[in-house]
């Protein structure tokens, strides 16, 4: 019993040390190139834990329950103001980040908006909340000129009816889905008022029955193998799935686009959480990613728009010269940005989504 | 001195991973929502008076305000029910079999029936997906042969959810009623047919009584996790499968109310200590019998 006791004590006292050695990530998942993590061992000595998740709430929790161990996370941009709040997060030591000054003003002045500052947080990538389609095969349903531009194609009982046999999959996030909603519905997309937020709930209903699921990771899948034809999702995971189609062959073809009623943008942001073990090592891990090569090489795997001004030129053609990733000045207008809700409207907001979702 | 460590090992355990954890949910389950490092008020770090003071059974009354939580445990209740049902009526059939299989392929059998745990659960459910999606190996097989002519949408609904938790959880019902039967002495089944039963009154009569307290225990295995399954629903199931377990999971993680998400726990616990007390009682009646 004793010699167990003993042994154990040397095995915590190993984990502790182990920290000061190794900086632990949690990050989105098919969120990076995995030969960049090879690359920040190899050039830091440093050991990375990586792990991966497909949800804010799930980080959000751990967040707000503490000691989640972690040394930088990726909230997106409502979420991280809010756990800012919370006081989740310690303030960035900008002498340790040499690379910052390759920061874009273009998206570090809207993310100023969560993040006053960018005190707590640098950008990592952003992107947009729109439409994926299989095109040859919503065509097929819809006739050539199917609205793929539009929220129509999903908000129009009309075709997402005739859709449902090919399969309509919508994100599980209502932060972003009932934003979408409103913003069709000409209301102010980023409202907090309960009576305006309640008009999103028969719009959701009239075509509920044609959605065969609400699921924020599965759909990169089901479209790339042709389970689905049309999600609402995040850009880049539409346009992983179009790249895996393509690789596929399978005669599944994908496109993804900004709708052009309007469409959310949003933020994903890197910070370090007020318990971090190892706060250095989380710096030297920032200061990796902020390099303009690293950046670029991120983004030319996972499709997204990274808040790097100097990744720019290391960006390759499929990324930087598609309007879907990096949008026009037009686009670009139409975009809308949303605040986190207090506690009290969380819950009608949850609590409709869960009626959305279940039907009761 | 022996006997007593011997009897403070479950106790120990009851207290340690039951016990303390519950107090703790009950605890959360009476304390209010912050913004805040753990999200609710008020903690111990406050002082134990004002701690006292703060607590309130304010979140049971809002669970009794909405519909949405009865009608989720009715519809979990629904589905375990359901599902231990279907699995009984899988099990018993291979249990009954491995009984009655030659003593030395016994063995076999048994491996083969726990063999899928050696694969972890989530592996199991993911494959499930596999087979059952629009392009997947049941729908393929069908079109092929010429059974179906249009793919049948089984993923995300509840038909999936039941499929999944009958495959998952039907080793929990063999093993039990395989024991039973196996115990089971076959010159009663004998002396039944010479005195006049045919094969299904001496089945009907003799070797499911025989076999009941298996058949309980292994429904008892079988509802308990399921009433409460979250993996499941939310992999197979889809965007109308209201499961408590889902319920639970979004007052957590979308409302981050974690007092409530306790409450709606700690009811959950009173639902199943029904069943668990019934499941004791038999088991005692059973040990009682034997002596």
């Amino acid at each position: 019993m004793k010699k167990l006791m003993v042994s154990s004590a040397v095995l915590a006292l190993m984990v502790t040390s182990a920290s000061a050695n190794e900086v632990r990530v949690y990050n989105w998942s098919d969120y990076i190139d995995e030969e960049l993590l090879e690359k920040f061992e190899a050039e830091t000595g440093l050991e990375l834990v990586y792990d991966v998740f497909d949800s804010n709430e799930v980080l959000e929790t751990k967040m707000l329950a503490g000691g989640s161990g972690y040394d930088v996370v990726v909230p997106s941009g409502t979420f991280l103001q809010r756990q800012i709040s919370a006081g989740a997060f310690q303030k960035l030591d900008k002498s340790k980040l040499s690379n910052i000054e390759n920061m874009w003003d273009v998206v570090s002045s809207r993310t100023a908006q969560y993040d006053p500052g960018n005190e707590y947080s640098i950008n990592y990538m952003w992107g947009t909340t729109g439409i994926g389609v299989n095109v040859p095969k919503v065509q097929e349903i819809l006739g050539t000129d199917a609205p793929i531009q539009s929220w129509d194609i999903v908000f129009k009982p009309e075709n997402i009816e005739k859709l449902a046999e090919c399969g309509v999959h919508f994100l599980d996030a209502p932060s972003e889905m009932i934003p979408a909603a409103l913003n069709y519905l000409g209301e102010d997309p980023d409202s907090h008022d309960p009576d305006v937020i309640a008009k999103a709930e028969p719009l959701f209903m009239s075509i509920r029955p044609h959605i065969q699921k609400f699921h924020s990771s599965e759909y990169i899948n089901a479209l790339a193998n042709g389970d689905i034809c049309v999600a609402v999702g995040w850009s880049g995971d539409i346009l992983q799935a179009r790249d895996r189609a393509a690789e596929a062959d399978n005669g599944v073809e994908i496109a993804y686009h900004a709708p052009n009623e309007g469409a959310q943008m949003w933020f994903d942001q890197m910070a370090i959480p007020t318990d971090a073990p190892n706060p250095e090592g989380a710096h030297v891990f920032l200061n990796f990613i902020m390099d303009a090569q690293n950046m670029a090489q991120a983004s030319n795997y996972v499709y997204y728009a990274n808040g790097n001004a100097a990744s720019k030129e290391y960006l390759i053609e499929d990324v930087i010269g598609d309007t879907a990733i990096y949008p026009d000045e037009a686009t670009l207008n139409n975009l809308f940005t949303t605040t986190p809700y207090p506690a009290r409207t969380q819950r009608v907001v949850t609590r409709m989504w869960t009626k959305i979702k279940s039907g009761t | 001195m022996q006997r007593f460590v011997l009897i403070a090992v479950p106790y120990v355990w009851l207290l340690a991973l039951f016990l303390v954890p519950f107090v703790i949910v009950f605890k959360i389950s009476l304390s209010d929502i912050a913004l805040a490092i753990p999200p609710y008020t008020p903690t111990l770090k406050d002082g134990f008076a004002t701690f006292l003071a703060g607590l309130d059974f304010e979140n049971f009354v809002f669970l009794t305000s909405d519909d949405l939580y009865w009608k989720a445990y009715l519809s979990s209740l629904q589905i375990a029910v359901l599902s231990t049902a279907f699995t009984l009526c899988v099990a018993y059939p291979i249990a009954y079999g491995m009984a009655r299989a030659p003593e030395e392929w016994r063995p076999t059998l048994m491996m083969l029936v726990i063999l899928p745990f050696w694969t972890s659960f989530l592996i199991r459910v993911y494959a499930w997906m596999g087979i059952l999606s629009q392009e997947g190996f049941l729908n393929q097989f069908l079109l092929w042969s010429g059974l179906i002519n249009d793919p049948l949408t089984i993923l995300n609904t509840n038909a999936a959810v039941y499929i999944g938790i009958v495959y998952t959880y039907l080793p929990f019902m063999i093993l039990p009623i395989y024991a039973a039967l196996d115990r089971l002495d076959g010159s009663l089944i004998e002396a039944a047919e010479d005195l006049g039963c045919s094969r299904f009154q001496a089945f009907w009569l003799v070797t499911i009584p025989l076999s009941k307290n298996g058949i309980i225990a292994g429904c008892f295995l079988v509802f308990i996790p399921a009433l409460g399954e979250f993996v499941i629903p939310s992999l197979l199931g889809g965007s109308q499968t209201l499961m408590i377990g889902k319920v639970l999971w979004e007052e957590f993680f979308n409302n981050r109310d974690w007092p409530v998400a306790s409450a709606v726990a700690v009811i959950l616990l009173l639902i199943l200590i029904i069943p668990i007390v019934l499941f004791q009682r038999n088991q005692q009646k059973q040990a009682e019998e034997e002596l």
